[in-house]
């Protein structure tokens, strides 16, 4: 008498797996990591090896003795915290801190909350947020690029894009295309605007995420912005310039986009893409940092619960 | 650019294993179990007792109210018993067994009827056929016919529509009714048209049968009326709402029926049976069914007797395979399991598949990720994770106020989950006992 399997519908599935979006957002942070390498050298690979393996180490060490649960380092999640945290911030910073920005990022940004799928804000932003208001020296002392000759230990300093607007010097701003290319100061992960795009046509193709968000964002930024440019060209700098400085592209793309942290339905990926914008805008503009992504998502992800209770999907009809 | 819905859906993998393989016919079995509840709606009250004789066609359990349906005798013989067997599920519901004694038909029957249309016989005629024939829909629903052609008073049917998408993997049953069969069809289906009162039919067939769409296309310029509607490949397209929304792009509202938007879907087995029920007057009581699986040894579509042991089939079809996990009644998206081979083959059954063990056996699950693929994929427009969630917390007000009543149960949403959860299963509970809720508020009212 043969013995058969006995479960409910469905009995097949499509082999979409956690690790396969994950490692799939990793892939497509390559081109970034390799034009911060070309651009800050040693400091990128230290900076974004040494927050990887941190943020592995703790998201262990807190699975394995406090929590007393499995161990799911390897599904790949801990890794892209790992990666962004490390992008978001000076290649130069000193290790000691990095290590305090993972253990905060996984520990406090995801652990406490229960884990992967359970927190409420994105953890490297938590981290990268806390490390700024902790250590707002070191955090905003970003090394000049001189590709494998900048200093990693005693780096010489410069103004990031954003910096030098916020403090009125819209002139000495770099060109365009060096923006787009990476030729400008800044986090490993914010400079090289083709390269992100890069990543953005990867995790479309792959269906890891879809262009609501990132695109609601740009949408908004360019029409915000626009604008204010019309209105005073030389207070307010055009959508371009905002569009291709600071975190904008690397935080639309794989900050705002992490699944979650953001809202579930399509119409609520445009509403909160479009919070972000204008927040980030503003901050921008109006408030005292030069740069307002990290924010804008961290207020928007405190949003998504409300967001996914008042924007259900269209059902059928 | 094809026609197809647009809200959601998922692209299995085909499977089409056994589209090439010509029907046969599956020799008789020793005993038929012919449960007498084949269908939505009460279950028929079985009018043989044991020890009686009965031909093939012969009626042995008479429907026992309006949505109810006849059910006959496969076979000639000897009635063994009458009452409760065990079925698939593992359930006890009342069956006749029958003993079989050679292969004598009931008098009555014309299997050489020729393949044309009777205009003489009026809606009603071909109503009352229908329903002496015990008829309902093949594609596995089982929805008693003669009910569905009979629009409750104030609804007006405009369009029939012929289900030939077959969009569950693996099965075939259907594709090779449109191939070898399509003469047949062709006057079914202007039976249904006459019986609802309708000038226009549509076949919807899906893409992946290129060679039915054009054998019928040809032979629909033969008959007025009928045209064929070549759709995209999508999962769960086979789904009536989905069909209709394909076909005429309307959308049936939540909580109505098709002929709210003038339409009447019939699977290509029913149009099949609708035919052989008028011209030959032979009810109800063979089907073919495909058997199919990577395992199995000689995959097929078969002609055979309801009541006919599953384990027949797959004899025919070379034997169960060494590392059989899973036995399946239907497809694999919305197939049900079956807990031994001995069970019999019913109107529903449009396939069996064997699915090997290493495939069959569930992967581990992780916590919600919160991607959302789930409510991207849903035809139904629904939030399976939300769904699970309050089905898990039995939260059954708020399971009604988000349409967990809408779930056609299609399991797209498990189908995609990176995280492996069992939307489906938590989604039916939830749906189970919510329906439940609301029929006991509704008969307090």
């Amino acid at each position: 008498m043969n013995k058969f399997i006995v479960s409910s519908s469905p009995h097949v599935h499509g082999n979409d797996s956690i690790s396969k979006n994950m490692y799939g957002v990793l892939i497509a942070l390559i081109p970034a990591f390799i034009c911060s390498v070309i651009v800050f050298g040693w400091g990128a690979i230290i900076t974004t090896a040494t927050s990887v393996i941190a943020c592995l180490l703790f998201e262990f060490l807190i699975q394995k003795y406090i929590v007393k649960g499995k161990t799911t380092i390897w599904d790949g999640s801990a890794m892209i915290t790992g990666v962004l945290l490390a992008f978001n911030v000076p290649s130069s910073l000193p290790l000691w801190i990095l290590i305090i920005g993972a253990l905060v990022a996984i520990g406090i940004g995801k652990m406490t909350f229960g884990g992967l799928g359970s927190n409420v804000f994105n953890p490297a932003l938590v981290g990268r947020v806390f490390l700024l208001i902790s250590f707002p020296a070191q955090m905003t002392t970003w090394p000049l690029p001189k590709g494998f000759a900048t200093s990693y230990i005693d780096a010489t300093t410069g103004a990031t894009p954003l910096q030098l607007i916020k403090a009125g010097h819209m002139d000495q701003i770099p060109n365009l295309i060096d923006m787009l290319f990476g030729r400008m100061g800044g986090s490993l992960g914010e400079i090289a605007t083709a390269a992100l795009l890069l990543g953005f046509i990867w995790l479309l193709y792959k269906k890891i995420i879809t262009w609501h968000i990132p695109i609601s964002i740009f949408a908004t930024v360019i029409v915000f912005s626009g604008i204010m440019h019309l209105c005073s060209p030389e207070q307010f700098v055009s959508p371009l310039v905002q569009l291709l400085t600071g975190g904008l592209m690397l935080g639309s793309i794989f900050m705002a986009t992490d699944y979650v942290t953001s809202p579930m339905a399509n119409k609520g990926m445009i509403i909160y893409g479009i919070g972000i914008g204008i927040i980030t805008v503003v901050i921008r503009t109006f408030g005292s940092y030069p740069e307002g992504v990290s924010f804008a998502i961290l207020i928007m992800n405190a949003l998504t619960p409300l967001i996914n209770r008042y924007c259900k999907p269209a059902r059928f009809k | 650019m094809l026609k197809t819905f647009r809200m959601g859906g998922v692209h299995p993998p085909e499977n089409k294993i056994s589209s090439g393989e010509k029907i046969k016919t599956l020799p008789i079995p020793v005993k038929v179990i012919i449960p007498v509840g084949q269908h939505i709606g009460a279950p028929a009250t079985p009018v043989v007792a044991k020890g009686d004789s009965v031909k093939v066609g012969q009626l042995i359990a008479k429907s026992s109210g309006f949505v109810s349906a006849n059910i006959h005798s496969s076979v000639s013989g000897t009635v063994k018993t009458v009452g409760p067997v065990k079925d698939a599920a593992g359930m006890m519901k009342v069956a006749i067994t029958i003993q079989v004694e050679g292969d004598e038909w009931m008098e009555d029957i014309d299997r050489n009827a020729k393949i044309v249309f009777n205009e003489n016989l009026s809606k009603d005629d071909i109503k009352a056929s229908i329903m002496k024939a015990g008829i309902v829909g093949m594609g596995g629903a089982t929805f008693p016919t003669h009910v569905k052609l009979s629009p409750p008073p104030g609804n007006k049917a405009e369009i029939l529509i012929i289900n030939g998408v077959e969009c569950e993997p693996y099965l075939t049953a259907d594709h090779r009714v449109m191939l070898e069969k399509s003469k047949e069809l062709m006057v079914g289906i202007q039976y249904l048209m006459k019986g609802i009162d309708v000038k226009k039919a549509v076949v919807g067939i899906e893409n992946n049968k290129k060679d039915a769409i054009s054998l019928l296309t040809e032979l629909s310029k033969n008959y007025p009326g009928i045209s064929i509607c070549p759709l995209q490949m999508k999962y769960p397209q086979g789904g009536e709402k989905q069909l209709i929304k394909a076909v005429t792009g309307k959308g049936v509202p939540s909580g109505a029926l098709p002929i709210a938007v003038g339409a009447v879907v019939q699977n290509i087995g029913t149009a099949l049976a609708v035919y052989e029920a008028i011209n030959q007057n032979k009810p109800l009581f063979e089907r073919i069914v495909t058997v199919t699986g990577k395992s199995v040894k000689q995959p097929g579509n078969f002609i055979c007797r309801i009541g006919t042991p599953i384990s027949a089939l797959i004899d025919a079809a070379g034997g169960l395979p060494e590392n059989t996990g899973k036995v399946i009644g239907g497809g694999p998206m919305m197939g049900r399991t079956m807990i031994n081979i001995d069970s019999p083959i019913m109107k529903g059954t449009s396939g069996i598949l064997i699915i090997e063990e290493q495939e069959a056996l569930r992967k581990e699950q992780h916590n919600c990720i919160r991607c959302g693929k789930c409510v991207s994929v849903c035809p139904m427009g629904l939030e399976p994770y939300l769904l699970m969630t309050l089905s898990e917390k039995n939260m059954l007000d708020e399971l009604a106020e988000h349409d967990v009543m809408d779930c056609i149960e299609c399991g797209s949403c498990t189908f995609t989950c990176p995280a492996n959860r069992q939307l489906l299963d938590y989604i039916r509970l939830g749906k189970g006992r919510t329906g439940a809720m609301l029929r006991a508020k509704n008969s307090k009212k």
